[in-house]
């Protein structure tokens, strides 16, 4: 049996509001062997968002146990947090994130930085990291001058620059339009063949379709965890879903966009 | 890591140019003020100091006190009741280092076809050492000079410039008031007194031959003043003290009358004109400094403004591995940046106003190293002061916090 990544438990989440304290987080147990790639999906305001924050160590739980790779991340000095976040864990995030003054390839490069190494290097493994993407040819454009699919895609190399054992994505294909998340699905699946853990938040049941696992949140509880079986089915899914799209494309965007047009207006 | 830092500082201050020269601009007015106005006040100091060496230190000047001829009272120093006994006398004193008694007067000094009035000093070559006044060329007279009156004289510059013109002066003969004197020895130009008057314009002889050729005093061994240099400034009081109980000894004054001579401090005159100066300087300084510390707020503000409008950059930051003091280092560079980049702009200005002020004005400026130092320290402090802050704020951010922001 592999080892586990990410272990949580008994986990619980409040925030302080006007209104009074709001339970986010409640009683998850969650683990996740490494290698695995999980999708968290659930509505808006399930919790999901702040499940995956906490793994990611940008926030902290009000109570329970959360330990990645084996270490107990509530005794951690924040140092030691920014040293997990620059190496072993790697974030996408739906808004891309990428510094709009700086060059695709500073952009890239940033995380070394902080690992403390040589220019040299850190431009040599972010050019190539460019390239793996795709966008070999645009390392020193800024990124407004590229399309959001390509900003995904920098920083996914971004996220991979310091070579992380787990990615955390949180709706990375939320502002892309269904042609592109695909093309950035299947650069996580090859992510995921590689033997990196992806652990990924959406809305959209066809990008957590590209999961071996998904975890269903509500109310800021699992509700679901169900394991897909990658069998011949699952590619007569995919292929079926291509067809789709083929098809009717528009019609497929159009529902796509419905939840995210949800989502918004509960914010 | 240090220098990757530096260019990202360099980056941020490149995307908002015009802020970025406001801010400066108030560090660059600070340090160019600050420089300025220190080097005016040191210019000042720096012309007193000369002044005062040039009048001699630890100095008191004993005059003669006032005749009075048919109900007409003279000014001080024109009796004759100061002698060079009372001279030698005050020599014996404790704390004395050196005594000159010396008789002056004006007198009309002609070398060829040129003729100058300056005024005469008669006195010992100890008057020389009091005064700490060197010779360019030649040599002193000696004492044997003085007990035989010989007829040799030391020129001032102003002097040899009026009646010499190109000619070398050492070995040739002048006429004062008809007598013929051998140049000795020129004297090194001493500039302004403190009271504006020109010092070199100036010719010493032996106080002998004063008294006997020029002056003709008509009481042998009566000098006009006597010129006391005390061992250290704190003997002065001490020996203010001695003088007048020994004068009054000797020129027979009882307890409760008037003295026939006074005793005056030149070195107090010449601290407290020093003392003036020094505090007109620390006063420009002060006003300088303020500016200086508006600078700064400036700084601070802008910094406060940059952290708050980034506020997501640092998130993102954070939420890739930038560590609390990653943050820190960033911003305080930045503001260090922006003052040291607006100190050498500064220092520059400060240093061409300072010059151009000594051109139109003439005014004595000095610009140190110390000063220059000074204003490069304190203009990086105030970076990383008024930088700390706002940096602060930054790094203690909480990473969920600022990526959220909006």
């Amino acid at each position: 049996m592999a080892k586990n990544v990410v272990q949580v438990r008994n986990l619980f989440k409040d925030y302080q509001t006007a209104a009074g304290a709001i339970t986010v987080l409640k009683q998850v147990d969650f683990s996740m062997e490494a290698g695995d790639f999980v999708a968290i999906m659930g509505p808006s305001g399930s919790g999901k968002s702040t499940f995956m924050n906490i793994l990611g160590c940008l926030d902290k739980p009000t109570s329970g146990q959360y330990k990645l790779d084996g270490h107990e991340v509530a005794t951690l000095d924040s140092n030691t947090l920014a040293k997990i976040r620059n190496q072993t864990i790697g974030f996408v995030f739906q808004g891309f994130n990428l510094l709009s003054r700086a060059s695709l390839l500073d952009n890239v490069a940033l995380p070394l930085v902080y690992a403390g190494i040589d220019k040299f290097e850190r431009q040599a493994r972010a050019k190539l990291l460019l390239e793996k993407v795709g966008l070999g040819q645009h390392i020193n454009s800024l990124p407004n001058q590229i399309s959001g699919g390509q900003q995904q895609r920098v920083a996914i190399a971004r996220a991979l620059v310091n070579r992380p054992s787990l990615i955390l994505a949180d709706e990375p294909t939320g502002n892309l339009d269904s042609i592109t998340s695909e093309e950035i699905m299947a650069l996580f699946s090859e992510l995921n063949a590689d033997g990196i853990s992806i652990i990924l938040v959406t809305h959209e049941s066809d990008i957590a379709a590209h999961a071996s696992r998904q975890i269903r949140f509500l109310d800021g509880r699992i509700v679901q965890d169900a394991r897909i079986v990658k069998d011949d089915s699952r590619t007569v899914d995919s292929a079926k879903h291509v067809l789709e799209q083929g098809d009717n494309d528009s019609a497929e965007q159009s529902i796509t966009m419905i939840p995210d047009l949800v989502a918004k207006g509960n914010h | 890591m240090f220098l990757a830092m530096l260019g990202e500082a360099w980056r941020a201050m490149g995307a908002n140019r015009l802020r970025t020269f406001l801010t400066m601009l108030g560090m660059v007015i600070g340090v160019a003020s600050v420089v300025l106005m220190m080097a005016i006040g040191q210019g000042a100091q720096e012309s007193v100091k000369d002044s005062i060496n040039a009048m001699g230190s630890n100095l008191f000047i004993v005059l003669s006190g006032s005749s009075t001829a048919g109900g007409a009272r003279t000014g001080s120093g024109n009796s004759s009741n100061l002698t060079v006994k009372d001279a030698n006398a005050i020599n014996e004193l404790e704390g004395v280092s050196n005594v000159a008694p010396i008789s002056m007067g004006n007198a009309q000094v002609v070398f060829s076809g040129n003729n100058w009035s300056t005024s005469i000093i008669g006195t010992t070559p100890t008057y020389l050492d009091i005064r700490g006044w060197e010779l360019v060329d030649g040599y002193v007279f000696s004492d044997s000079d003085i007990r035989s009156a010989t007829r040799v004289a030391l020129i001032g510059q102003t002097v040899v410039d009026n009646i010499f013109g190109e000619i070398d002066p050492i070995g040739k003969t002048i006429r004062i008031k008809q007598n013929p004197f051998v140049v000795l020895g020129i004297l090194k130009s001493k500039g302004q007194s403190l009271d504006g008057r020109d010092q070199d314009d100036t010719i010493i002889i032996p106080l002998t031959t004063a008294q006997r050729k020029i002056l003709g005093n008509q009481f042998a061994g009566s000098v006009r003043q006597i010129m006391v240099q005390a061992n250290t400034p704190e003997a002065m009081p001490m020996v203010e003290q001695n003088i007048n109980g020994l004068l009054n000894q000797r020129h027979n004054i009882r307890e409760g009358s008037d003295s026939d001579f006074f005793v005056r401090n030149l070195t107090a005159v010449a601290n407290s004109a020093a003392e003036t100066t020094r505090t007109m300087s620390l006063l420009l300084g002060a006003i300088a400094s303020v500016s200086l510390l508006v600078g700064g707020i400036g700084i601070m503000n802008i910094m406060l403004v940059s952290v708050t409008e980034r506020t997501r950059e640092i998130g993102i930051r954070m939420a890739i591995g930038a560590r609390e003091r990653d943050i820190l280092l960033q911003f305080l560079l930045e503001a260090i940046v922006i003052s040291v980049i607006g100190c050498l702009i500064g220092l520059f200005l400060g240093i061409t106003g300072a010059v151009l002020v000594n051109k139109l004005t003439q005014a004595a400026v000095v610009i140190s190293g110390n000063s220059v130092t000074i204003a490069f320290a304190v203009a990086a402090s105030v970076g990383i002061f008024f930088g700390f802050y706002p940096a602060r704020k930054a790094a203690s951010l909480n990473p969920i916090d600022a990526l959220r922001y909006q």
